[in-house]
């Protein structure tokens, strides 16, 4: 059978990572201006411009319209005929954590913790690795950032959102940690209980980080009980119970998702929602509570019994209800790049075309508080831009150029070169 | 079912069995084809269905699938698709689990699909027989089986066979070939044995009956076609010799994510590939998958097909073809919708050996037959109307009449529009 894709979802804002800094000296290449002219612009942030600017200059967008002034010097790409964005984002993927899933060494989710199932201080990113072949697989499809996020567990750990630049992982960075993740369903194995049990262990987690903090000299004392988790996992759980660092909970079942915002409540989170499978069925909840949900748009199937509701309008009627939704697909690196056609789905069953762009741009920018980095094709924002050869969401249509930071990072990837290799056969194995 | 006369009238229509039929019409009778083309003349007992601005195909037709046998949801009573206890089991048959009230067959229907096989898994050498359903409402398997159908049997390389094994029985590639080949010894030994018997006087005892010698001996001679999930280059080309020292044909490599580098070999032996269009990456032997497989195989001469595996993929295999597509345009290789299309239908139905009874949209075939609300190469097209032997099984514009399964009443929201 078909091996289906580890649950990750995708996660939130938080502490600035090294990349303000490498990012202040932008590359030879960065400094270039380039001017991209007579596109359709879908900045999303604004309505579409017709024959519109995108001006980049210092790897940074610097000015968006019909009426941009472009320099002397600048070079120009004609986009005539072609539609352009901003790079698209795939909130909730392993992309560089991952290679292949069922190589153990290549595999770095999910944390193996101590056998309680809560690795709150798991940084996933910390063992991502930027040369992973699929990073320039994934972007040469437009997707020029991506969340990573730990799977598994009750609290899988921390995740992180990378630009698919070139550089380093503190070149690549953009934010870290964006999110906690947390997975209420119950699923025995991986977490172990009933639902019930899953929740009290998350407020006996929550309410111990609160004891931790009040009570830190006492800790270092052993003057305290014994708490949920051990110091680090507390330690990393603060944020969250601030408010400041986004939960993600990993939940299908109607009501599981209804525990998630009573627990969000409870201890004053801020929390989205993953996996939602049923989601639609509390739409308006989610609304009212302001609570993000991140979904896929391909799957109608009632894979369990916590998601005997599974429809592929889901998207649709959230965002008909008021709710944020954020479109993922495509979790493990090699399919990455098929983000766009979750999003090309969503259309297809009732999301507005313009609503499914955001939701995999500027609303997980937004979310997940990058907003000013990256989403959308506005002055100061990255000059992550994609020139498509049509509408982004066609499996017919070609992103034929894709800049990240202002670079085009379309290259030939592992995947053009097993291609061109085989194209004639038998192959001269000679490059 | 009741089938009736319908036309459908001023589609596009994708016929693959030639060029593209703009404005076209296609008239259904008695659950058959009996007229397509531009210049068609709609009978006045007709049912007319205005296709203006859609189009029109042949139903989608799915080699690789586990629907019934691995049912939704996917709790362990329902996991009844790898009979894991002995690397060689061609004594079982996929249709002794299928379960007919699996809810994700309705939703295969709902996205076009009309025919599919239902293969056992992939963890023995010798999985079991498949079987080729009709996606309709039954109470029984029976009631599904696609009528005079060969059987397939299903068979697996690599990994899968090496891993569940690698305690009890076989824990290398070698292994795996050792198993065939001596299963193959057997088998002959069982064939000549029978073939002796039935072409003498058939006096006294005939020899014993063994079920999994049956089906390998059915293979033997031509009755039963092989489906082997196989992934890496070098294996596929190791069971081509397998299969000609033991006289058998395959009829179709599954999953064959790197097909494209076999290419020449499958098309020289006439042997199908069943593929993703990008699915690949999960383990070992799946990490050389290219998005330009499809186009690869489709230039080199092959049986191209597009399969799932998967009940969710199973929904857009025209979507997949569609990506198939672009990357040949990207890898200079360019592919006609009307060839695309037949990924999906009359390719896949010649691996089954029912490429004389559907597949296509000529007179005379079944009448399995997708209106689509768009060009089905676009990722917003969707099946708006689905016919099997005439009758139209799913209709988007009217939900009172769709089929919902047993295991759905009362426990999936019936508001769900599949």
């Amino acid at each position: 059978m078909k091996k289906t894709t580890n649950r990750v979802w995708g996660l939130g804002r938080g502490v600035a990572f090294g990349a303000a800094l490498v990012l202040a000296m932008p590359t030879a290449a960065q400094s270039q201006t380039i001017a991209i002219t007579g596109g359709r612009v879908h900045p999303v942030s604004g309505p579409v411009i017709e024959n519109g600017t995108v001006l980049i200059q210092g790897g940074k967008i610097v000015s968006v319209g019909t009426n941009v002034v472009i320099p002397a010097g600048a070079t120009r790409i004609d986009a005539t005929g072609k539609w352009v964005t901003p790079g698209i984002v795939n909130v909730a993927t392993t992309l560089g954590v991952v290679e292949i899933g069922a190589v153990e060494e290549t595999n770095d989710t999910p944390a193996r913790g101590r056998g309680d199932a809560v690795t709150a201080s798991h940084k996933v990113w910390e063992g991502f690795n930027p040369n992973s072949p699929l990073i320039q697989v994934t972007r040469n499809d437009g997707i020029t950032t991506v969340g990573v996020v730990p799977g598994g567990g009750l609290v899988g750990g921390q995740a992180a959102m990378v630009d698919l630049s070139d550089g380093d992982l503190a070149a690549m960075m953009l934010q870290a940690p964006i999110a906690m993740t947390a997975d209420i369903g119950s699923k025995g194995d991986q977490v172990g209980g009933t639902r019930a049990e899953v929740l009290q262990r998350l407020r006996d987690l929550l309410a111990d980080t609160r004891e931790y903090m009040r009570r830190r000299a006492d800790y270092e004392k052993n003057a305290t009980r014994e708490l949920a988790a051990r110091r680090g996992d507390l330690e990393a759980l603060i944020p969250v119970v601030q408010g400041r660092l986004p939960l993600v909970i990993d939940a299908n079942r109607a009501s599981e998702i209804e525990s998630a915002l009573n627990l969000a409540k409870e201890f004053s989170l801020k929390i989205m929602i993953s996996g939602g499978a049923e989601a639609w069925m509390v739409a308006p909840k989610l609304a009212a509570a302001k609570v993000p949900v991140i979904v896929g748009a391909l799957n109608n199937i009632p894979l369990s019994f916590a998601m005997l509701g599974a429809r592929q309008e889901n998207a649709a009627l959230l965002q008909e209800a008021g709710a944020t939704v954020l479109i993922n697909g495509g979790a493990d690196g090699f399919n990455a790049r098929n983000v766009r056609f979750e999003a090309g789905n969503a259309v297809a069953f009732g999301l507005s075309w313009d609503a499914a762009l955001r939701a995999v741009t500027l609303s997980p920018a937004e979310a997940f508080g990058v907003a000013d980095r990256i989403g959308s094709l506005q002055a100061g924002r990255e000059a992550n831009v994609v020139i498509w050869s049509g509408d982004p969401f066609e499996p017919l249509t070609r992103a034929e150029r894709v800049l990240v930071r202002g670079v085009d990072v379309r290259r030939p990837s592992r995947q053009d070169e097993l291609m061109l290799r085989y194209k004639v056969l038998p192959p001269t194995y000679r490059r | 079912m009741p089938s009736g006369v319908v036309a459908i009238r001023n589609a596009t229509i994708l016929t693959a069995a030639g060029p593209t039929i703009r404005n076209g019409t296609i008239v259904l009778r008695d659950g058959k084809i009996v007229a397509v083309g531009a210049n068609v003349t709609v009978p006045p007992e007709a049912r007319v269905v205005d296709g203006t601005g859609k189009f029109v195909t042949p139903g989608v037709i799915d080699t690789h699938s586990h629907l019934g046998v691995y049912a939704a949801p996917g709790v362990d009573a329902n996991s009844d698709g790898n009979e894991m206890t002995s690397p060689s089991t061609p004594n079982v048959w996929a249709e002794h689990s299928v379960w007919p009230q699996d809810p994700q067959f309705p939703r295969a229907l709902s996205a076009g699909v009309t025919t599919i096989q239902i293969l056992p898994g992939s963890a023995n050498l010798f999985g079991g027989r498949s079987v080729v359903l009709k996606v309709v409402p039954s109470r029984t398997v029976q009631g599904m089986k696609f009528p005079a159908a060969k059987y397939g049997l299903k068979m697996a390389c690599g990994e899968n066979p090496k891993r569940v094994y690698a305690q009890r029985g076989l824990m290398t590639r070698m292994g795996n070939v050792a198993g065939y080949r001596t299963q193959w010894i057997n088998a002959e030994a069982y064939r000549r044995k029978w073939d002796k018997w039935l072409a003498g006087d058939k006096k006294g005892d005939p020899p014993q009956r063994d079920l999994a010698m049956e089906t390998l001996a059915e293979v033997l001679r031509g009755n039963i076609l092989v489906h082997n999930h196989c992934y890496r280059a070098d294996e596929m080309a190791q069971m081509i010799d397998i299969a000609k020292e033991f006289g058998y044909k395959i009829a179709s490599f599954h999953h064959g994510v790197e097909a494209y580098k076999v290419a020449d070999l499958l098309a020289a032996n006439n042997i199908a590939a069943s593929v993703w269009s990008d699915w690949g990456g999960f383990k070992m032997e799946a990490m050389d998958g290219v998005r330009g497989n499809l186009p690869l195989l489709q230039n080199a001469g092959v049986r191209t097909i597009v399969h799932s595996d998967d009940a969710n993929g199973m929904q857009r295999l025209n979507q997949d073809a569609a990506k198939g597509i672009s990357e040949g345009r990207t890898i200079g290789i360019n592919v006609s919708e009307d060839d695309a299309i037949k990924w999906i239908t009359i390719n896949p139905a010649a691996a089954l050996g029912l490429d004389d009874k559907i597949g296509s949209l000529v007179v005379g075939k079944n009448a399995d037959v997708v209106l689509w609300d768009k060009n089905p190469f676009s990722i917003y097209a969707r099946a708006e109307k689905v016919f099997i032997d005439g009758a139209m099984l799913f209709d988007r514009l009217d939900p009172s009449q769709r089929w919902r399964t047993d295991f759905e009443l009362g426990y999936v929201p019936s508001e769900r529009i599949p």
